[in-house]
């Protein structure tokens, strides 16, 4: 395997001698996407000011090709390793292509004066990012997102080694949010660079990262592969969620679920009971679920907000335990949501709640595939 | 390419503007001077005439003196500008040209009172030491201050702080001398002589040359310090050549012309929508120029329009500079 392109040892970070967080030993080998998630104000803005030397260490050291990064000339540190801080510069009167080229200041002699050469770089840059045809556009009068952009192509044209991102996908949409990694991913391969950024979307940071390292409340908590960081519970711990949940193996966050005794009971499965679901919940309404097999799409969501869930074994039919436990919360409702399209060999048992609802006098309603 | 022809027509307007106010400055004043004349007298065919001696002892050497002091307060307030991340920063507002006339009154005082008559280099040296012990106490309060407007503020408080002090010393300094200080402390361009011109030009002329080189890193510092770091700059070095020659520049204005104000803020700021760019490599000769032409205009409105009494030169400056701070200060809120 390769060596480590930007590695610590014994690192502690923080401001005035005090420090944030301590011996955290991490390293990124070219090729490589590092992320850092973890809550706000743990220190991982800290962490990244100080991987790239714009905050002297309080102990430990870190070290860029096998170099302590303290005693690289200017220069050097400068063709190696670029950056995209957090805040919001509003540089006067400049046009973003004269921004994207400061990108170039190491590569230029005595006054500055861009080559064509340099003028390629800039252009190929501001083309990967995609804001070419601001290219004349005054800086200060972008959008957030559009700044952020001009910002990341400067960081590109300066051709490092490393880049060091601090929340690269804050003020940007969901298009340009997937736009970025795949270009970062890109990056990383076709310029065996490495990267190391912040992210707050743990979806993309799962989805998008070769490692990820947990910063929490007292310091680093994990360290290695999206499967081995993102496991069922362990988010929650990090950012200390009491309200509402995350799942790992989609990446999806939901709000907490309403408490209480079901009001409305949701037939789902497929896929079809999640935006019942959800509706109930921003409604206030206290729900019973089911029957829903233990590996039916509806689950996580399903398990995240129903006051009461029911459920069936993996591959099973609906059998008598599920349907009796059913029944029984259906009876205390006033409302039934059918969702499902159709009954077949493994929902049938859903079949009979249905008409177990309508005896009642249940007020039914049928919904989205269902109607048809 | 657009950006360069803009540039070229830009240095143009201010090349021709700066000769025009030349001849100007040499032809008009309370005694009228024919061009013929004057080219006479400057090929040295006419000596020793009235006409003669205002032109070689007086008006030439003050137009000359007033475009280079102009042109080096304006870029004194560009490289202020550029330190401050402030585009209303320069040497009056943040009492460094004050600090200057303070300790140059005290040293001339002093001097006059032991009959010593200083020249132009100890002028120079006292205002290079009262800029840095205003800009000392500048930068003491930037450091805790992080608004942007309160520096300002405190920079205006240890002009006046100055200027009081500067006022007891030469009221109570009873010297026939002291009518000359107390004109030079209210800013005028009046009275320089070539000796003064030799020891002005060349500090000014060095200083501007460090100070092209340090377009490079100006440019990456318009950014911020963390990108500046990032790219290359060696930031403290870098912060502490603005300073000496910001201070240097703004030193030698005052040194012979007492504090002017406004120059350095409203120069730099209609150069920049000139050239419509901030970039430094553009706009320090820029400013240089748009300096010298400002300056030269002023003084032009100081000794002309109640000829023969003569306005002090910040009284014009303001009245012209001061609406373009306003300007640029209602631009940014709408920002």
């Amino acid at each position: 395997m390769e060596q480590p392109i930007l590695h610590s040892q014994n690192l502690s970070v923080g401001y005035g001698g005090k420090a944030l967080l301590e011996d955290i030993c991490l390293a990124v080998r070219p090729g490589q996407i590092l992320t850092l998630i973890g809550p706000n104000g743990v220190g991982k803005s800290t962490l990244l000011k100080t991987l790239s030397r714009l905050l002297a260490p309080v102990g430990g050291t870190v070290l860029l090709q096998g170099k302590e990064l303290r005693q690289l000339p200017e220069r050097e540190l400068a063709l190696q390793l670029s950056i995209l801080t957090t805040e919001r510069v509003m540089p006067e009167l400049m046009r973003c292509e004269e921004v994207v080229g400061t990108g170039r200041y190491p590569h230029t002699g005595r006054l500055g004066l861009l080559t064509p050469a340099d003028r390629a770089q800039v252009e190929a840059a501001m083309e990967l990012v995609g804001v070419k045809e601001l290219r004349d556009q005054e800086f200060r009068r972008l959008s957030d997102g559009q700044r952020q952009r001009v910002m990341l192509a400067r960081a590109i044209c300066q051709e490092p080694q490393v880049m060091i991102l601090d929340e690269p996908t804050s003020f940007l949409d969901i298009r340009y949010k997937l736009e970025l990694l795949e270009l970062l991913k890109k990056l990383v391969h076709s310029r065996n660079l490495a990267v190391v950024m912040s992210l707050h979307e743990l979806d993309l940071a799962q989805k998008g990262s070769d490692l990820v390292l947990c910063v929490g409340e007292g310091g680093i908590q994990r360290w290695g592969t999206p499967e081995e960081v993102f496991t069922a519970g362990y988010i929650h711990q990090l950012y200390g969620v009491t309200q509402g949940s995350f799942d790992p193996s989609y990446g999806s966050l939901e709000l907490p679920s309403v408490a209480g005794e079901p009001e409305v009971f949701v037939i789902g499965g497929g896929g079809s009971g999640i935006p019942v679901y959800r509706r109930l919940q921003r409604q206030g309404i206290p729900f019973g679920a089911g029957v829903l097999q233990e590996n039916d799409v509806d689950l996580p969501v399903a398990r995240a907000l129903a006051a009461r869930l029911i459920t069936e074994q993996a591959f099973e039919p609906i059998g008598p335990r599920a349907l009796e436990e059913a029944a029984a919360v259906v009876g205390q409702c006033r409302r039934l949501i059918c969702c499902v399209e159709r009954f077949g060999s493994m929902n049938e048992g859903n079949r009979s709640l249905l008409q177990l609802a309508r005896q009642r006098g249940l007020s039914v309603e049928i919904e989205g595939a269902g109607r048809a | 390419m657009k950006q360069n022809r803009r540039y070229a027509l830009g240095y143009l307007l201010l090349l021709l503007l700066l000769a025009a106010l030349l001849l100007l400055g040499i032809f008009a004043g309370s005694v009228a001077l024919e061009p013929e004349r004057v080219l006479a007298i400057l090929l040295g065919r006419e000596q020793d005439t009235p006409q003669a001696q205002i032109l070689m002892r007086s008006r030439l050497p003050r137009v000359l003196a007033s475009a280079i002091l102009g042109g080096a307060l304006s870029v004194a307030g560009f490289l202020l500008q550029t330190f401050f991340a402030n585009p209303i920063a320069g040497p009056f507002v943040l009492g460094i040209s004050s600090g200057a006339k303070l300790v140059v009154a005290l040293v001339t005082i002093a001097a006059l009172s032991r009959g010593i008559v200083l020249g132009s280099v100890a002028w120079i040296a006292a205002a290079f030491v009262g800029s840095m012990i205003s800009m000392g106490f500048v930068l003491l309060i930037a450091g805790r201050v992080k608004s942007r407007s309160m520096l300002i503020i405190c920079g205006v408080m240890i002009g006046y702080i100055c200027s009081a002090i500067t006022d007891f010393a030469v009221n109570f300094a009873d010297d026939s001398n002291i009518v000359n200080l107390h004109n030079w402390s209210m800013g005028s361009f009046s009275g320089l002589s070539w000796a003064n011109l030799r020891t002005m030009t060349p500090v000014i002329a060095v200083a501007m040359l460090c100070t092209l080189l340090l377009a490079k890193p100006m440019a990456a510092y318009q950014l911020g310090e963390s990108y500046a770091a990032n790219v290359g700059v060696r930031i403290k070095p870098f912060r502490v050549a603005l300073i000496l020659l910001s201070g240097l520049l703004s030193a030698c204005v005052t040194a012979f012309a007492g504090p002017i104000s406004f120059v350095g803020i409203a120069v730099p700021q209609l150069v920049k929508g000139l050239f419509r760019t901030a970039k430094p490599l553009v706009i320090l000769p820029a400013s240089f120029l748009g300096g010298a032409v400002f300056c030269l205009l002023c003084d032009m409105i100081a000794r002309t329009v109640f000829a023969p009494t003569e306005l002090s030169i910040s009284s014009v400056t303001a009245l012209l500079g001061a609406p373009v701070v306003i300007a640029v200060m209602l631009r940014r809120q709408r920002m």
